[in-house]
């Protein structure tokens, strides 16, 4: 019977948010969409930086060098092309290479590579449709690109300069889109020029004494292995991804907050007379206040899932109209974006519930 | 055994700078198991009178005594215990939660009351002579006025009150209804000898009570 009456409460809380479907379905969808925006937001994050991890991975290098004062995520530094001749003379190194990045715009970039050694170093290119290139102005595209810019073998493409499509590639190696580095240097005036090296050992093992020698023989210069290069693509290394992860998650709570608020403020306005009664029947303001507490908790978790089931709909939303933007799902987050979603609504629910509570029960019963 | 001892109660209202006196002084005795009437005109104070009873509004001045609690001395925490436990209250308009069934507006009165076990055989019985057993799983707007006025009568008796008060219980009700209401409460009073004080302007429907009392201008002047 003490279960029955426990459950009598949890059916008028579901019965009174059942009584006004549109608030309801209004509400719901309101505290979703914040969800799905945050859980879109670390989600886009991630993937995009993890395609980079892909990228970087799939090139096969185990050392990368970059430039003195360059940073993870910038291409502005560049160095002399005549450091991959020394590098490739020292002991335990199989392979190195240089790769020019050219930015064009705020993440798109063209890599200029020399195409039998990158293919040496990375297993090879894997050419799904036409050739690789062969002229300065011929560019190789990944499969990502060509449908995100809707490009075939023989397409023309504006991207800082008029290119030749010649091929379409796997996705997954160094970068979406190829030519040959010295075309690269020559059209966008930096001959000699490389953002890169990618340095292949005779055994992985030799890594942290190899990374260690390079470190001491170019020492103004940055020196990773693979799995250091790799690890500072986080959302964590990257200042401004984080601060506007932290922006979005205040708005997020402050939209939870807002929405609540209207909401129970509108329910407790139509409810005034319903208060009225309770209170004739003697429940308390802790009583009532429980009713609009659980109807927040309700209205809160209902919204967190049904953002999480959105923020599915996002990720086919945005691998179908800009696959260069990938979103992970972040099975992570959901606890935090349900104790965002219930923090913002419980913090909607106060006034509301204190005003249901100090209501007059006299003119709550006389309101029609 | 007196039930309800009123004594010089006094109650004024302050709206905007205009004091209005809407009981000047009452003195009222029911004793337990009485059904009485309260008859008078509009602004004659029985609407006050109610409330206070009711323990929805403190009184200003006097000593109103229900079962030996002086409603004078009670806080706000303590009118809403007297409210839980010893007063049943029916209205006009029924005032029924549309969102529950008959048997949750039931139940959610014995909810408040903080009673978790099963109902007493004794409610079936009164369950039987409302006649609203087989309409406890609709909800309000599926039942016509005489039957939300019927599971408005069982909330107010579930929990066993000390006293009944119904404000113009057959206000809204046709004819046909208004008697088979009346019939059932004259039937508790008789058979249960719960006390009940019922506000009407109809004096066919005073007529069903044991005794009539009329106010006029804040008084009890018969």
């Amino acid at each position: 019977m003490a279960a029955r009456l426990k459950g009598l409460i949890h059916r008028l809380v579901f019965e009174n948010l059942k009584h006004r479907p549109l608030r309801t379905l209004l509400s719901l969808v309101l505290i979703g969409a914040q969800v799905t925006m945050i859980l879109a937001l670390v989600g886009v994050s991630r993937g995009v930086l993890g395609n980079m991890q892909r990228r970087a991975k799939g090139t096969g290098a185990d050392i990368i060098i970059r430039p003195p004062d360059s940073s993870v995520l910038s291409f502005s530094s560049n160095m002399s092309e005549k450091i991959v001749e020394v590098v490739r003379g020292m002991e335990h190194v199989k392979l190195a290479t240089g790769a020019l990045v050219h930015p064009i715009s705020n993440l798109d970039s063209i890599t200029g590579i020399h195409l039998d050694e990158f293919n040496e170093l990375s297993g090879g290119l894997v050419i799904l449709k036409g050739k690789g290139f062969e002229k300065p102005d011929d560019l190789l595209v990944d499969r990502v690109f060509a449908q995100r810019k809707k490009l075939e073998p023989g397409s023309k493409l504006d991207f800082g300069h008029l290119w030749n499509i010649v091929g379409v590639v796997e996705e997954g190696k160094l970068s979406a889109t190829f030519a040959d580095i010295a075309a690269l240097q020559d059209i966008f005036g930096e001959t000699g020029k490389i953002s890169y090296v990618y340095v292949k050992l005779d055994d992985p093992k030799n890594t942290d004494a190899m990374k260690a020698t390079l470190q001491q023989k170019f020492d103004t210069y940055k020196i990773y292995s693979m799995e250091e290069f790799t690890a500072l693509f986080t959302t964590n290394a990257v200042p401004l991804v984080e601060t506007f992860i932290q922006v979005v998650v205040g708005i997020g709570a402050f939209v939870g907050f807002l929405v609540v608020f209207l909401s129970m403020y509108m329910a407790v306005l139509e409810r005034t007379r319903e208060i009225g009664i309770l209170k004739a029947m003697g429940a308390s303001p802790g009583y009532i206040v429980g009713i609009l507490l659980r109807e927040t908790v309700l209205l809160a978790l209902a919204g967190t899932a049904l953002g999480i089931a959105m923020a599915y709909g996002t990720r086919a939303l945005l691998a179908a109209v800009a696959p260069n933007m990938p979103q992970v799902i972040v099975p992570d987050w959901y606890l935090n974006v349900a104790i965002i979603a219930l923090g913002g609504s419980l913090a909607g629910a106060v006034y509301p519930g204190l005003k249901a509570a100090k209501q007059d029960a006299i003119e709550a019963l006389a309101y029609d | 055994m007196t039930e309800i001892d009123i004594r010089g109660l006094t109650k004024t209202y302050r709206i905007g700078d205009v004091d209005v006196h809407a009981l000047r002084g009452v003195d009222l005795r029911v004793e337990r198991g009485e059904f009485v009437a309260i008859v008078g005109p509009s602004g004659s104070g029985k609407s006050t009178l109610f409330n206070i009873l009711g323990g929805l509004a403190p009184p200003t001045s006097g000593t109103v005594s229900i079962d030996g609690q002086d409603l004078a001395k009670l806080n706000d925490t303590g009118r809403t215990e007297l409210r839980k436990k010893s007063v049943g209250f029916i209205f006009q308009k029924y005032n029924l939660l549309p969102t529950l069934t008959a048997d949750g507006n039931i139940e959610i009165a014995r909810h408040i009351a903080g009673k978790s076990g099963p109902r007493d055989e004794s409610f079936k019985d009164i369950l039987n002579l409302l006649g609203i057993g087989d309409r406890l799983h609709h909800k309000p707007r599926a039942l016509s006025g005489g039957e939300q006025q019927r599971v408005a009568i069982a909330r107010a008796l579930v929990n066993h009150p000390s006293l009944i008060l119904a404000d113009e219980p057959t206000g809204n009700l046709d004819t046909e209804n208004s008697t088979a209401v009346l019939s059932v409460l004259r039937d508790l009073n008789k058979r249960l000898g719960q006390t009940i004080l019922m506000i009407t302007h109809d004096p066919e429907a005073a007529a069903f009570a044991d005794r009539t009392v009329t106010m006029r201008d804040g008084r009890i002047v018969c």
